[in-house]
């Protein structure tokens, strides 16, 4: 996609637009082509107005100065055409992510772009932000602008494609066309075989509590007082939309943004950790949601990403135990089949399921009781993927505690034996796998009735 | 090894091209002198350099030298302090200083150089205030057993000897190595450099360490400065250490420390410094070389090494991905 849209080139292959021969060295000539790239990530700039953002690095002139009106008029008029009714002198920062996303767009329609490439557009938008963007899409299509749709959740490719592509491992892996999709056949397309292997689940023995939370309240959610218990053995599933307090409710729970309150105990011992050193003493461990932000230290080792949290239990005082290191990455790599020339590579250079495995191994290490994991699966292949879920699986067949958050639906379904669902900082209902229903959850999340809560 | 090679084959330019272009650059004494400085200077470039491993910067190492190297004699010739006391206070003296920029920086999240250019300029002033703006020194004669330490050399052959400020900069920089290759906090170091929160999500106490780089850093500082006052004999306090802090981060910039953190060896700030000293060196025995253009040529060498390096870097990168 980068490679349509200029940002890198390409080494061979050809690329046709409207039957010719293209080539594009940068963006710019992509745009002048008509092509625009919308990242996952968005690229602009939150300090500025949304028209500047709108004409970035492309302002109307009139004799040198930048042409203000112009520039007003055209930001209404594609403002408009996405639905958006917002002043064009709004600081962009001051958007939800949604509309920060749909000024994206609108940026792009103002390049007067026929082929639209949206990179994972929703996946940090609420359910009603989403919707505003299927319904802009859906303008989009009406005036004859192409749009290239990536996405991981299936749902949404099925309720907006016309024609779907599956890659796999960087290669085409099949077509289906409008009558052909469904759920079942994409998934097929990007495992390679069927789907009832993909979520493979074991039996696995369920035991005491280890994890009793009472009343924990995040800086962010101060109001909504949270409780639950997770027990040895046991996989639990956090569902809610983006923003529910999820992820500041994990960070609140191992110290990384110490809670305002809250009763924690943890295998017998109470208190509540004041910092991840203290949470991670106490048998916690947090994979979180950012793995290069948060999670690795992108310039160091494969080697010393993975011994980081464990070092000082290894150091003969205070020095490093190079020997264990060692053993403990070969360990590691081997359990964990990462895919690495050698543990001396640095982590930057991985894939994203690799790298997520690294962030693994360095919790693992420690053997926690408890294992915290943020939207595990985040922007990793489908093959490391299945491999996490199997991971989790043994975890809590050894006897560990797992809670974890995902904003994807059948992640949920699939690997959880019990489910919470959040909803504004809050619990808003439980259930028990056997009672999972797709609808069941949803309803939970947008809190909209109680029915089917166990 | 692989990121001293460019510093190292700088060094060997610049010390063949001075040998070349004068005579008396090889001559013992002149090799002593060298030596003696860069371990002066290199006391305070190995301290920037755990601050700038950890993203940081200290801006008042200059400063904490003119404090502490105009103190030394204040407390001792002025006051009649025993001048192991005096010592004991300099070094105290040093780490209450960096222990205040670290809680600072950590606790109150102030930014490192609004930080330190702030020490920069109170410590300056304190011992301007301190002395009353008067010229400070041992005097001819009294202390020279004392002063030893900074202009003592062992012996080794005619004029050519190991002054004892080389050697001190040469067993600290063996700690040195050890604390940050082979120790858990060194480790710790490199790591929160690099990414903070990560680090800090890992159980470690990024702030506790921060706060010891600072720390070791103004340590650092204080014992250069007492060293260079001993070297020197007099310090006047209004210009006594003024550049000290550039000189040790251009010397540990040079030496492949990134001002982006969690990067740097000992070895090659060594060698940073050392190239500092020879092209200072260099400035003054070339006849046709100005010595007021010293920070011109300096500055122009330290550009080259910057970038050279930097190409270097984007080079190995690029054949890494493919």
């Amino acid at each position: 996609m980068k490679i349509l849209a200029g940002v890198q080139r390409a080494d061979e292959g050809e690329l046709l637009m409207d039957g010719k021969p293209r080539r594009f060295s940068n963006v710019q000539e992509a745009q002048e082509a008509g092509v625009a790239l919308i990242h996952q990530e968005l690229n602009l700039a939150d300090n500025l107005s949304v028209e500047a953002n709108i004409f970035l690095g492309r302002e109307p002139r009139r004799m040198g100065w930048i042409n203000q009106k112009v520039i007003r008029e055209e930001a209404r008029r594609v403002l408009s055409l996405v639905g958006l009714e917002i002043s064009p002198e709004t600081i962009l920062g001051e958007l939800t992510l949604g509309k920060q996303q749909l000024v994206e767009i609108a940026k792009a329609l103002s390049t007067n772009a026929r082929v639209i490439i949206m990179d994972e557009p929703t996946s940090s938008l609420s359910m009603s932000e989403a919707e505003m963007l299927f319904d802009v899409i859906g303008g989009l299509r009406q005036r004859g602008v192409s749009v290239i749709y990536i996405s991981h959740r299936l749902g949404e490719v099925k309720a907006l494609a016309d024609r779907v592509i599956v890659f796999r491992d960087g290669k085409n892996a099949g077509n289906l066309e409008r009558e052909e999709i469904d759920h079942d056949a994409m998934v097929r397309l990007m495992v390679g075989r069927d789907v009832s292997q993909f979520y493979q689940r074991t039996l696995h023995q369920i035991g005491e509590v280890v994890l009793s939370v009472k009343g924990l309240r995040s800086v962010q959610h101060p109001k909504t007082p949270v409780d639950f218990q997770v027990r040895s053995g046991e996989v639990v599933g956090i569902a809610g939309l983006v923003g529910a307090g999820r992820s500041e409710m994990l960070a609140a729970l191992f110290g990384a943004e110490p809670a305002l309150g809250g009763e924690v105990t943890i295998s017998g011992v109470e208190g509540l950790p004041k910092s991840p050193a203290e949470a991670l003493s106490r048998g916690l461990a947090l994979v979180p949601e950012d793995r290069k932000e948060q999670g690795l230290i992108l310039d160091m080792a494969v080697k010393e990403n993975m011994s980081l949290a464990s070092l000082r239990r290894d150091a003969r005082g205070p020095f490093i135990d190079e020997a264990k290191e060692r053993a403990l990455a070969h360990e590691m790599t081997e359990a964990l089949r990462v895919k690495t020339p050698g543990l001396w590579q640095l982590a930057r250079y991985l894939s994203g399921g690799n790298q997520q495995k690294i962030v693994l191994a360095k919790w693992l290490a420690l053997k926690p009781k408890v294992l915290l994991l943020d939207e595990p699966t985040r922007g990793i292949d489908i093959g490391a993927k299945e491999e996490i879920y199997r991971l989790m699986e043994r975890l809590a067949r050894e006897g560990m505690a797992v809670l974890f958050v995902s904003s994807e639906m059948e992640e949920i379904m699939g690997v959880a034996d019990r489910a919470l669902v959040m909803h504004e900082g809050r619990i808003s209902g439980e259930m028990m796998r056997d009672d999972f229903t797709e609808e069941a959850i949803m309803d939970l999340a947008t809190g909209r009735t109680l029915k089917n809560a166990s | 090894m692989k990121n001293i090679r460019g510093i190292l084959i700088t060094l060997v330019v610049v010390y063949v091209i001075t040998a070349l272009l004068n005579d008396n650059f090889l001559g013992g004494y002149n090799q002593s002198k060298q030596l003696e400085r860069t371990g002066l200077y290199g006391i305070l470039s190995l301290g920037v350099a755990f601050v700038i491993i950890t993203r940081g910067i200290d801006l008042s190492i200059g400063s904490v030298v003119c404090l502490v190297g105009c103190g030394l004699p204040w407390l001792v010739v002025r006051h009649g302090w025993h001048p192991a006391a005096a010592v004991g206070l300099g070094l105290a003296v040093g780490l209450l200083i960096g222990l205040f920029h670290g809680l600072l920086i950590t606790k109150l999240k102030l930014q490192p150089f609004v930080v330190t250019l702030c020490g920069l300029l109170i410590y300056r002033g304190a011992t301007r205030g301190l002395t009353d703006d008067q010229s400070q020194g041992f005097g001819n004669s009294g202390y020279e057993g004392f002063r030893e330490w900074g202009t003592g050399e062992v012996e080794i052959l005619g004029q050519f000897g190991l002054p004892y400020p080389f050697l001190i900069l040469v067993a600290l920089s063996v700690l040195g190595w050890i604390f940050l290759r082979k120790t858990i906090w060194g480790r710790y170091l490199f790591a929160l450099g690099n990414n903070e929160e990560a680090t800090r999500l890992s159980g470690v106490h990024t702030d506790r360490m921060i706060i010891l780089s600072y720390v070791l850093c103004s340590l650092l500082a204080s014992l250069g400065g007492m060293l260079f006052i001993l070297n020197g004999n007099s310090a006047q306090p209004s210009d006594y250490g003024n550049f000290f802090e550039l000189y040790a981060i251009a010397a540990a910039v040079l030496g492949g420390c990134s001002l982006r953190g969690g990067e740097g060896t000992i070895l090659g700030v060594l060698i940073g410094t050392a190239v500092m000293q020879v092209l200072k060196n260099m400035i003054n025995l070339v006849s046709w070389l100005e010595t007021h253009q010293e920070f011109l040529i300096v500055g122009l060498v330290l550009l080259v090494a910057v970038m050279v390096d930097e190409i270097v870097k984007r080079r190995s990168a690029k054949k890494r991905i493919i």
